[in-house]
């Protein structure tokens, strides 16, 4: 038996190969290339999302230069504390060493922001007080160096 | 009597193909979908694999987190744009339930119940939970949002096209649309940090000690022993979204 393709079947054949091998080019182009390295995105994008400038340098940046502070700070309960909660960001100071490049917080505000009373703080989780009753008109520092907050200054 | 062997033998074949292909199909569908089935670790064991730690009872609210999360990753200035803040719950005599985060809690707290009136009250500090089942990346049109294979949910901005579903699809709210770039931000556990050895910019700040991050398979890391000895627990678990964010000491009120 002679084997019969019909006409439009041919016609069909031609306009489906058309249309994959377009589809097949144009995928060619869109796909970025590293998409699919390890799942269903651009691998490229891990190296994107690494790229950013850090603006906190860490806690053993700063000890590199004020040794002096960690010292101060290991014998009082500050010592856990790293230097950036307070001083802010400080990888710009790292790379500088100007001193206008670092915070240096003063104020009963600051210190309120953690050492304030707040019915949802622990009590074992930080020293409270009313900022309302304790020594309203004076600033903490005049009594307290906070690299060592008990040993009092006078 | 020949015809009937032809016959039976043909539909044996057809069968067997029918039960190979269907086999061959489910594997692969399964394969794929795996990670619906249970949080699947990522293939190479080499990287760390992260989970996060919050300690409700050390969090004593003062946003240093928050706030450092802002300055770290030039997060928008305005105080609806978040990829880290800090709630506070307070749940009164009558057992109403009080939820306030002021700027997102960057600049502290002032407690807004008094003492008379409050049952009990606790801060909730909130950031991306990088779900090993992550809605958002299973509702992404492009794959422009992925786990990276440390188990960091993260954005490709040059791949987004900014459609917005995936900020719908986050049950824990902790995506928005960056107002400049037009695209999904969110938190990326300082990436950026992480590839550099450093510690995430909200974990260096915290003064408590409240947040901990850690390799969860590494069986002899700090978090690792943390959840050992504490009885943890994710945010709506019932949406089994495969959290990695795990909360010591969280209250039922929590939403």
């Amino acid at each position: 038996m002679k084997f019969y393709i019909p006409p439009q079947l041919t016609r069909l054949a031609i306009a489906f190969a058309i249309f994959i091998s377009l589809f097949l080019v144009l995928r060619h182009f869109l796909v970025p290339d590293t998409f699919g390295e390890y799942g269903h995105y651009r691998g490229a994008s891990l190296i994107d999302n690494a790229l950013p400038e850090i603006h906190y340098a860490g806690q053993q940046a700063c000890f590199d230069c004020h040794q002096d502070i960690e010292d101060l700070k290991k014998q009082d309960v500050h010592n856990d504390i790293h230097c950036e909660t307070c001083h802010g960001p400080g990888q710009k100071h790292v790379l500088s060493g100007e001193a206008a490049d670092i915070l240096k917080p003063t104020g009963r505000e600051f210190c309120g922001r953690c050492h304030s009373t707040n019915a949802a703080k622990q009590i074992s989780a930080v020293f409270q007080i009313d900022l309302k009753k304790h020594n309203v008109n004076r600033n903490c520092l005049e009594c307290h160096n906070p690299h060592q907050p008990w040993k009092m200054k006078k | 009597m020949e015809n009937e062997k032809v016959k039976s033998s043909r539909r044996k074949f057809l069968k067997s193909a029918a039960t190979l292909a269907g086999a061959t199909i489910g594997y692969t569908w399964l394969k794929s979908s795996q990670f619906l089935l249970y949080g699947a670790e990522p293939e190479d064991k080499t990287l760390p694999w992260y989970g996060i730690v919050i300690d409700i009872e050390k969090c004593i609210g003062c946003g240093s987190c928050a706030k450092a999360c802002k300055l770290e990753n030039d997060v928008p200035k305005e105080p609806f744009f978040f990829r880290n803040w800090v709630e506070q719950y307070t749940v009164k005599n009558d057992g109403s339930v009080i939820i306030v985060s002021p700027n997102g809690g960057m600049d502290g707290f002032e407690q807004t119940v008094p003492d008379a009136e409050t049952f009990k009250s606790f801060f909730v500090p909130k950031m991306c939970n990088h779900c090993a089942k992550s809605p958002c990346i299973q509702v992404c049109p492009v794959g422009a949002t992925y786990d990276s294979p440390e188990g960091v949910v993260l954005v490709d901005e040059k791949y987004c096209i900014g459609c917005r579903y995936c900020v719908q699809a986050c049950p824990y709210g902790c995506r928005f649309i960056h107002p400049v770039k037009k695209v999904a931000n969110k938190c990326t556990l300082c990436y950026h940090r992480l590839k550099k050895n450093l510690a995430p910019a909200c974990m260096e700040v915290c003064p408590t000690g409240a947040r901990m991050y850690g390799n969860l398979r590494d069986k002899h890391s700090e978090l690792v022993k943390f959840l050992k000895e504490h009885t943890t627990q994710v945010l709506r678990p019932h949406l089994n979204t495969g959290s990695k964010l795990y909360y010591n000491a969280l209250s039922s009120e929590v939403r």
